[in-house]
């Protein structure tokens, strides 16, 4: 017999007193299924309070903030002009650039671009000292920022290895209040990071410090007016 | 310090040395109290709790009910998304598993994400002897690891070294095991995480392998999620060629949509955070992006056994935030080692001797580990009823009765060392159900009680050596209500005192 | 209303005070307490230590001597949860095993009639001014199982607040279990005795005359830790210092 085998046969019959008037399970396969809907009971909040879409981008910005992302604001014009800011207080010579991110993001800087291809090696990634991205949303009530593979955001590498990490939101449209609302718009076939400040521990006497192996810096640019139509 | 369980001595023996090391009890005082307080406020932030735990809990509760069809609902997603997944019945198959995937990759060191399930089972013992290093990339494991330590909690398994001895292994060890330490290095916790970048830089950026386990795997989209704070997970899970991820079968969610509980409630009750830094999922492989090869081995371990226990099950829904360790008096004072597992505190005294069943003197002194106070149920994400089932597990020891072993039913006998505990307990009952031989016992008792020490001798010991006995009253409360009639023919002031 | 005093065994033998206590408080509310003498022990210690099967005679035993009257009053939070807890598990367990409904049905009414004693004062009664007089600097230890399993909350602190010339100090750490948990105190001797240590300690540092509880078997294992640690604080059980009067003080 097959372990495969074996081990769902164990559970079989480790499951013998479970009753069969039980909720049955989602039927196999992707998609919802009403009957299991009704088998969990979810009482709790989709949000926590109604915020305003201007009450949202505020609880982010202080999120974002208590666990030390660095936060600017800025509209669609003045992006370009904060961005190129960033990299020239970070010191940066070169800046790693997603595919499909906007041209005019970056409008403002002659820094080096070295592009995200699939042939560069981690080691090469690890000599480039900035990225600047765009994110799939943020969430409010968690300071969290996710990223999912899309053009303007690249391979999930890009945003690891280099120390520095510029990430754009675009206000409010991209921020959702909470974690259920931002899973319901997240695809779950496209590789997900979600990013809430930099790097961090807590495995030194549980306090916590920021800094380890991810970015040691992530700052993150709120732009309102869409960043610029492209 | 080995780097090994076997052998354990029972709870009791194990945590008399740990209480009475200073530098362990303030290590742990420090670091429990600490977490404590921001749990607290990191719960108290969200109006929802308590209905997000009980989701939680019925999400468990549903999918453990159903979890041969979710497991082959699981294993069909996975597949369509590009990986391939392993069924490893226990420890030995696991490292056997995973073993031949790395050598087929023809490399001989992975890069190791923190992984209970990797613990559980072994696996870098196992690899060690097959001539594979395995690099423990979270800090506190690589603490663990170049301490040649055991892991002594569940989410920071060096949570027993304070800042000074972590400075002093990476002083002395890292050189062994690649880049030293740099020089001059000092104990502020900044530094030592510098440190440990360093280190383990080389390591991720050359790695061709990384292995994993996965915090939920869900099913209807074959989505595994790894929930983390230093980035080493995501250097693990997206750097190499290829991933293998071990998971245990209880780390199944039905649907995407049940993360929004779980994504709530884990980071709040581990690291009493709002959000922990990294979250990665990922479904399969992505062209071009990550991993291009991805294994899935799905462990049992004992875990089946656990799930045919109908109160013992709950402790499955454990999704190893680690709360109940971090409120325990017993675990901040005996530490993490005293129990003998990589799974220590309040869930290691009911997931241990569940998973190994209860014939070592460790397992069957575990669920005697806890003074029942109720504090790990009350801060547990999924309401796991732990003093249920450590009562329920005594029951097991003391008693014997139907068990599941390896898959099949046995009868397991009373343990051999609670012979005389039975019979006082069985004496007891029959007192205590002959009123008349109570009070005939109480009577001889306050009649002589002017003999009584205050300490004990033989067996009694235990309670003397740091406590006095009370003294006993005159006469026992019935002979006095019989007496005065209740209090109403003296005003109760006879007696004592 | 005629209420029933369930003593616990720990209580009857070792506490006698603690009964007088409870019998002159609640005379004094108006209430008419009876002892019933079949009474001996819920089995709790049984219960918790993994014999079941022992504590299920001493369970119906309970539910025989004490079904009939309107409310079941206990000094000891351990043992009111052994009963409203525990009892219902007990049975739902028998249930499980295959051995019918009897246990539960036989132990279903004295459930929910059974009160701890800070409870019935302050839910069944409805007072929290007991007129009690107790001129003495007091910090409160809130037992696990009256904490957590009963959902005592504020009660007991309430009632002392109300105690006229009792000054009551918070203790820190409050919460945290004291290391007693019956069988655990002999079980775990080193770990107990730590945690009492630590609890005796930190009631100390409040400065207090006297640990409250409204458990006497944490009492004495805090008192045993007391006396050998040699410390000036006096255990004392809530019922006395609720019983005690300016004409008939506790001292």
């Amino acid at each position: 017999m097959s372990s495969r085998d074996l081990i769902l046969g164990r559970v079989r019959r480790a499951l013998a007193d479970v009753r069969q008037d039980d909720t049955p399970p989602v039927p196999e396969g992707p998609g919802r299924d009403p009957r299991y809907e009704q088998a969990v009971q979810r009482d709790y909040l989709r949000e926590h309070g109604a915020l305003s879409a201007a009450e949202r981008v505020e609880l982010l910005a202080e999120n974002l903030a208590d666990y030390r992302a660095i936060v600017h604001r800025t509209d669609a014009d003045g992006l370009a002009d904060v961005v190129a800011g960033l990299l020239r207080a970070h010191g940066s010579k070169t800046v790693l650039v997603p595919p499909g991110l906007r041209r005019e993001w970056l409008s403002g800087t002659d820094l080096t671009r070295v592009p995200d291809r699939g042939e560069s090696t981690a080691h090469e990634l690890d000599r480039v000292d900035s990225v600047v991205t765009a994110c799939a949303l943020a969430i409010a009530e968690t300071g969290t920022i996710v990223l999912d593979g899309s053009p303007d955001q690249g391979r999930r590498r890009i945003t690891l290895v280099p120390d520095h990490h510029i990430c754009v939101v675009r206000v409010p449209e991209q921020v959702v209040s909470s974690v259920p609302q931002a899973l319901e718009l997240l695809d779950p076939t496209r590789p997900l990071t979600w990013i809430s400040g930099p790097s961090a521990t807590s495995d030194i006497e549980l306090d916590r410090v920021e800094g380890v192996h991810g970015p040691r810096t992530l700052e993150v640019v709120l732009v309102t007016g869409g960043g610029g139509q492209g | 310090m080995s780097g090994t369980f076997v052998g354990m001595p029972a709870f009791p023996e194990a945590a008399h040395e740990a209480v009475h090391n200073t530098t362990l009890r303030g290590n742990l005082r420090h670091a429990t109290h600490t977490i404590r307080a921001k749990r607290a406020n990191a719960v108290a932030e969200v109006s929802d709790w308590a209905a997000l735990r009980e989701a939680g809990k019925q999400i468990k509760d549903h999918t453990l009910r159903h979890l041969d069809r979710y497991l082959v609902q699981l294993e069909e997603s996975v597949t369509a998304a590009g990986g391939t997944v392993h069924w490893a019945a226990d420890a030995d198959e696991a490292n056997r598993i995973v073993t031949y995937l790395v050598k087929a990759t023809g490399e001989s060191e992975v890069v190791k994400v923190k992984s209970m399930a990797t613990q559980e089972i072994g696996l870098n013992e196992a690899l060690e002897a097959e001539g594979i290093r395995a690099y423990e990339t979270d800090l506190a494991e690589l603490i663990v690891q170049l301490g040649n330590d055991r892991p002594s909690h569940i989410l920071v398994p060096a949570i027993h070294r304070n800042r000074g001895e972590i400075r002093d292994i990476f002083a002395r060890e890292m050189s062994e095991w690649g880049r030293p330490a740099p020089e001059g290095l000092t104990d502020t916790p900044a530094e030592l995480a510098e440190a440990a970048r360093l280190h383990l830089r080389e390591k991720f950026l050359r790695a061709k392998v990384g292995v994993s386990g996965a915090n939920f795997m869900v099913a209807e989209t074959g989505t595994l999620v790894v929930v983390e704070s230093e980035g080493n997970g995501r250097m693990c899970l997206t750097l190499p060629e290829t991933l293998i991820s071990v998971v245990g079968i209880e780390k199944i969610v039905p649907t995407w949509r049940d993360l929004e509980v779980f994504l709530q409630t884990l980071p709040r009750s581990s690291t009493a955070e709002r959000m922990n830094p990294y979250t990665s999922t990922w479904t399969g492989t992505t062209d071009d992006d990550g991993p291009q090869t991805f294994h899935l081995v799905l462990i049992d371990n004992g875990r089946t056994d656990t799930l045919a226990d109908e109160v013992g099950r709950q402790a499955l829904r454990c999704i190893r935030c680690s709360a109940c360790l971090n409120v325990c008096p017993v675990y901040e004072r005996a530490g993490g080692h005293a129990y003998g597992s990589v799974y220590p505190g309040p869930i290691g005294a009911i997931l241990s001797p569940q998973l190994r069943g209860t014939g070592s003197e460790i397992d069957s002194s575990l669920p005697y580990a806890s003074s029942l106070c109720g504090a790990c149920y009350e801060v547990c994400p999924v309401a796991i009823d732990i003093p249920e089932v450590l009562v329920h597990l005594r029951e097991r020891v003391a008693q014997g009765g139907p068990v599941t072993e390896r898959g099949g039913k046995v009868v397991l006998k009373p343990a051999k060392g609670h012979a005389a505990e039975r019979a006082a307990m069985r004496a007891a009952r029959w007192a205590f159900s002959h009123p008349g031989a109570l009070r005939a016992g109480q009577r001889l008792a306050s009649r002589t009680r002017r003999f009584h020490p205050r300490t004990l001798p033989g067996p009694g010991r235990a309670w003397s050596a740091s406590r006095d006995l009370p003294a006993l009253p005159p006469e026992p409360f019935r002979d006095w209500w019989q007496r005065t009639n209740g209090g109403r023919t003296d005003g109760g002031r006879e007696g004592t005192k | 209303m005629r209420v029933a005093l369930f003593l616990t065994c720990v209580n009857d033998t070792l506490y006698p005070d603690t009964g007088r206590a409870v019998v002159k408080l609640l005379t004094r509310l108006g209430v008419d307490v009876d002892f019933p003498m079949g009474q001996t022990c819920c089995g709790q210690a049984h219960y918790n230590t993994g014999y079941r099967h022992e504590a299920e005679p001493l369970a119906r035993k309970f539910s025989d001597v004490f079904r009939e009257y309107e409310a079941i009053v206990t000094p000891s939070g351990s043992c009111g949860a052994m009963v409203r807890e525990l009892y219902p598990r007990m049975g739902e367990r028998a249930r499980a095993e295959g051995r019918g409904d009897g246990l539960a049905r036989t132990l279903a009414p004295v459930v929910p009639k059974t009160y701890e004693l800070t409870e019935f004062l302050v839910d069944v009664l409805g007072v929290t001014d007991v007129g009690a007089y107790y001129p003495h600097k007091v910090t409160y230890h809130p037992t696990c199982h009256g904490l957590r399993s009963l959902g005592l909350g504020e009660r007991p602190r309430r009632l002392l607040q109300a105690v006229k010339g009792l000054e009551l100090v918070e203790l820190p750490g409050a919460d945290e279990c004291c290391g007693f948990g019956g069988t655990f105190a002999v079980k775990n001797p080193d770990v107990s005795a730590a945690m009492g240590a630590d609890k005796v300690r930190n009631a100390e540092s409040t400065g207090a005359e006297v640990l409250c509880a409204a458990d006497n078997s944490c009492l004495m294992h805090l008192g045993g830790t007391m006396t050998r640690l040699r410390t000036d604080l006096r255990p004392v059980h809530i019922a006395e210092i609720l019983a005690s009067t300016e004409e008939e003080p506790l001292v």
